[in-house]
């Protein structure tokens, strides 16, 4: 059962603002969908190995070599708040 | 001339090009009317003319989540409203080199989040045979597009079952590739291990020629390969030797109708010297809870990149904290703020073994589990989904009941492996998918025999409008 604050300190990680209501109903609904996950733990898994990826590669190299990179006026372009020289953001404030 | 494009393949239009009967800017102009006129909500953004250069092959529908130098590709999302990268995916790329024009962008699941197209930031589709059901999703837009005539031929993702489930509720052809077919550079990310591109398609035929052209290694996906010996034209009109394993016909949630139309697809493959038989796989059912741990956790990091700052919607007053998190709030919509919850949740401090560890080793046992059928059989088949299309609006109330639509097309990419649905018939109307799995890089012999079972089967149907 996924409490109330929980739910508040995962999206606080997430960068995530939560209403009151949606607090109050993710907390209902994680909790039913972890359950659901939870079912995994009647499988014995001692000594299996996790898959994080289904490709037989390791380590692709390439030659480092400098090649241009996207203009600054095309990277600026589609940013809300931007000067000729940077992304502009608020303040990180003092809290 | 142009009326009679409807009734084509594209692969058949191809060949009308190619014999001076049409030419492609003619093909092109024709979809584009056909396109502009969906009033399905499939597309999110069709050409607004057709190019000089119209190319040599019929012009494709792309899934929004497509980076197309440009073009809006906002993945159906409001975060990204508006936005026009700079570039173009390589899958699609690919495509416009071997003279494929991009015709449209299709609607979709949030960051392909979604099994029914309902979780679109800019509304729903309406599926082409019923417009009170899903077209499925979260390739909902690609595949009511190529079902309902307004798009040839079209390309999607599939993460749990994102091509191949909305393929089977709207009676086309979807094809899964191996990971690692194709390249995922220019692809708006979703689960990153999860993740492919292919082809969906009125026809086997024209999934083949879409597959040749999207395959392929790519410097900037480092997890590319192609496909090694490429994709040659099926040709297969048998199945002679053939063995196939079939699975989940027990499922509890399998409807009868569904069933019905896949027993009668086994008995075709028997008839057309393939052999049937039962094979269990002991760990699919653990496959949707893996997936849902998996996923979303993939997912919450890739989506940390939507913070306001350098593209997409921005909101809140106050300080960047407080900026990054009412951007996220209002840019997201509920389906995408779930999974971002669930997938930090589980990777956070204290939980990260008990859930990640846990479903990478369950991502272990089902790849074992289909490793060891494919000792046995040639192909693992199975009901693409266990219930024809369902009403709008039905299943979005519970998040697990819409997670369950993928319980039979989750355990392939779990385990990299390809593939494909073909329709095989009408259950109270509406179309029911057969699905057919082989090992990684079998995407050859998997197209062969749904070619040969294609035509057994003669689905027809589009309900062309």
């Amino acid at each position: 059962m996924i409490e109330r604050e929980q739910v508040l300190h995962v999206a606080r990680l997430a960068r995530l603002r939560l209403t009151d209501d949606e607090v109050e109903r993710m907390a209902g609904e994680l909790s039913k969908i972890l359950e659901y996950v939870e079912t995994m733990n009647e499988l014995d898994l001692e000594g299996v190995e996790p898959t994080s990826h289904v490709v037989d590669l390791t380590n692709v190299l390439r030659e480092d070599v400098p090649r241009p990179s996207w203009p600054r006026e095309v990277v600026f372009y589609q940013a809300p708040d931007a000067t000729e020289s940077g992304f502009r953001v608020p303040s990180p404030g003092g809290s | 001339m142009s009326e009679e494009l409807l009734g084509l393949t594209a692969a058949e239009q191809a060949a009308r090009i190619e014999a001076g009967d049409v030419s492609a800017g003619e093909v092109f102009d024709y979809w584009r009317g056909r396109a502009a006129a969906d009033d399905l909500g499939a597309y999110l953004w069709v050409a607004g003319e057709t190019p000089d250069d119209a190319g040599t092959l019929p012009p494709i529908a792309v899934k929004d989540l497509f980076c197309v130098g440009g073009v809006p590709s906002m993945a159906g999302s409001r975060i990204l409203d508006g936005y026009r990268p700079p570039y173009t995916a390589t899958s699609v790329r690919n495509l416009q080199d071997a003279g494929v024009r991009v015709l449209g962008k299709t609607n979709q699941d949030e960051f392909a989040m979604g099994s029914s197209n309902e979780n679109s930031g800019f509304g729903p589709v309406q599926n082409p045979w019923d417009r009170t059901r899903v077209p499925g999703g979260s390739s909902g837009g690609s595949a009511a597009a190529v079902a309902a005539g307004t798009a040839p031929w079209a390309i999607g993702t599939d993460t749990g079952g994102s091509i191949r489930q909305p393929a089977s509720l709207c009676g086309i052809v979807g094809m899964k590739p191996t990971y690692g077919a194709v390249s995922r550079y220019g692809m708006i990310a979703f689960a990153s291990s999860l993740d492919q591109c292919g082809p969906l398609t009125r026809d086997v035929t024209d999934a083949a020629i879409l597959l040749s052209h999207l395959q392929g290694r790519d410097p900037c996906d480092s997890t590319s390969l192609g496909i090694p010996g490429g994709v040659p034209l099926p040709s297969a009109e048998r199945l002679d030797g053939l063995r196939f394993g079939v699975w989940g016909m027990e499922e509890e949630g399998l409807e009868p109708g569904v069933a019905e139309q896949v027993n009668a697809t086994l008995a075709k493959i028997e008839e057309l010297g393939g052999s049937v038989e039962r094979i269990e796989l002991p760990h699919a059912k653990y496959g949707i809870p893996a997936y849902y741990v998996i996923a979303p956790a993939e997912a919450s990091s890739n989506l940390a990149r939507y913070d306001g700052v350098r593209y997409g919607h921005r909101s809140g007053n106050g300080d960047l904290t407080s900026m990054y998190e009412q951007t996220r709030h209002d840019g997201f919509g509920e389906e995408v703020r779930r999974r971002i919850m669930i997938g930090t949740y589980a990777l956070s401090s204290g939980y990260y073994e008990a859930y990640y560890g846990t479903a990478q080793k369950v991502r272990t046992k089902i790849a074992e589990d289909l490793a060891a059928a494919f000792e046995k059989v040639d192909f693992v088949v199975s009901p693409t989904s266990a219930t024809v299309a369902f009403k709008l609006g039905e299943r979005t109330q519970d998040p697990l009941a819409m997670y369950l639509s993928d319980y039979f097309t989750v355990p392939m990419p779990l385990a990299g492996i390809p593939a494909i649905s073909i329709p095989c018939g009408l259950s109270e109307g509406l179309p029911v998918g057969f699905q057919i799995a082989g090992p990684a890089f079998s995407e050859a012999r998997i197209l062969d025999a749904a070619h040969a079972l294609e035509k057994s089967i003669g689905f027809e149907g589009v309900p062309v409008a």
